[in-house]
């Protein structure tokens, strides 16, 4: 089970570096690189999986005494609970930036953009 | 040509890391020792059910105002950048058609519904999985449906950023206490833990996931609007 949310993860990762190389559109590239940031948080998730254990919230089906025993690792949770706030911070920083680009230059194509290109 | 070559080439190699470290892996057996502690000493310090948001908000609570203020500085930015093209008043929005009577109806509806669900996750963050951010995000969802259903509605800034500014400075405020009177920046032993499992226990965790839920809802929701109020909107 955790093997397969692993490989599911990687390859989000995968399709979102294959999205964000081959479209030119800025909005698709965004879109990409949202589907990665997912991908990487699943592989996240996935660490911190360990077979036979519950989530960590005690209550009455895990007593607080057996909790190193029962629950899962807490801690990749609470990165990714960090990670996806993150995320969309920069998903909307990358939105902002795109609409005045946009604006500036009427094309949302990154080939019409080459002032930093070599 | 070469490009898609070098494209290629490079997820290949990527997927080949990615297939060894799949392969390679092995769940562990038992929680490592940071997570055995957090495990084992969560009843006892901090008194919160739930494990997760006992490390965000008191273990790595200063990590947490780290977040709320890279969020801060997000919308900041946002609202920066798209200033220069924000429409003049009452432009905003006037290009689409009215958005009728089913939506409009629906959305005033499920307004408060989404609020009272924003609230329930927000006060319930140390007993079920929910918490500030959570809770946020969802404050913020009604936002965006209001929007969604009036994209002439301009919603008021002035507002939006004095809960933004109150509620940062009770959660700095609430962490400087606890340097007076409990272990340290951000303790949660300011109040008394209370009944492990109880709605009002945990310390000062449930009040300081009413403040993360309202600076990150207003956060989300000064994006939303810049994003909203610009001249294409």
């Amino acid at each position: 089970m955790a093997h397969l949310a692993l490989a599911l993860g990687f390859v989000l990762i995968l399709m979102g570096l294959y999205g964000a190389l081959t479209n030119r559109d800025i909005l698709r590239m965004i879109v990409a690189f949202t589907i990665a940031d997912t991908g990487v948080n699943v592989v996240l998730v996935a660490v911190g999986y360990m077979p036979g254990r519950t989530a960590p919230i005690l209550d009455a089906a895990v007593p607080l005494a057996e909790a190193g025993a029962r629950i899962i690792d807490p801690v990749p949770q609470a990165l990714v609970l960090t990670a996806i706030v993150i995320g969309l911070g920069v998903t909307a920083l990358m939105l902002a930036y795109a609409y005045r680009l946009f604006r500036a230059r009427g094309s949302l194509d990154i080939s019409d953009f080459t002032e930093l290109k070599w | 040509m070469t490009r898609n070559v070098l494209i290629a080439g490079l997820l290949v190699l990527l997927g080949v890391a990615f297939w060894t470290l799949t392969m390679g892996y092995a769940p562990d057996a038992e929680l490592n020792r940071t997570a055995a502690y957090y495990a084992q000493n969560v009843g006892r310090e901090i008194g919160a059910p739930n494990v997760v948001t006992a490390i965000i908000i008191t273990w790595r609570g200063l990590d947490t105002l780290g977040e709320v203020t890279v969020l801060f500085l997000t919308s900041s930015i946002v609202a920066l950048v798209l200033a220069q093209s924000k429409a003049p008043k009452g432009a905003s929005g006037s290009g689409f058609l009215p958005s009728g009577e089913l939506l409009t109806t629906g959305t005033r509806m499920l307004i408060p519904l989404i609020a009272l669900l924003g609230a329930y996750v927000l006060a319930n963050g140390h007993l079920t999985p929910g918490g500030g951010f959570q809770g946020g995000a969802i404050l913020a969802s009604g936002v965006l449906l209001a929007l969604l259903a009036d994209p002439g509605r301009r919603f008021g800034h002035a507002l939006i950023a004095r809960i933004e500014s109150v509620a940062g400075l009770a959660y700095v405020g609430l962490g400087l206490l606890g340097m007076l009177i409990a272990g340290g920046f951000l303790d949660n032993k300011v109040l008394p833990l209370g009944q492990f499992g109880a709605m009002l226990s945990a310390g000062i965790i449930p009040i300081i996931s009413v403040l993360i839920g309202l600076k990150v809802g207003s956060e989300f929701a000064s994006i939303l609007s810049s994003l909203e109020e610009t001249e294409d909107a």
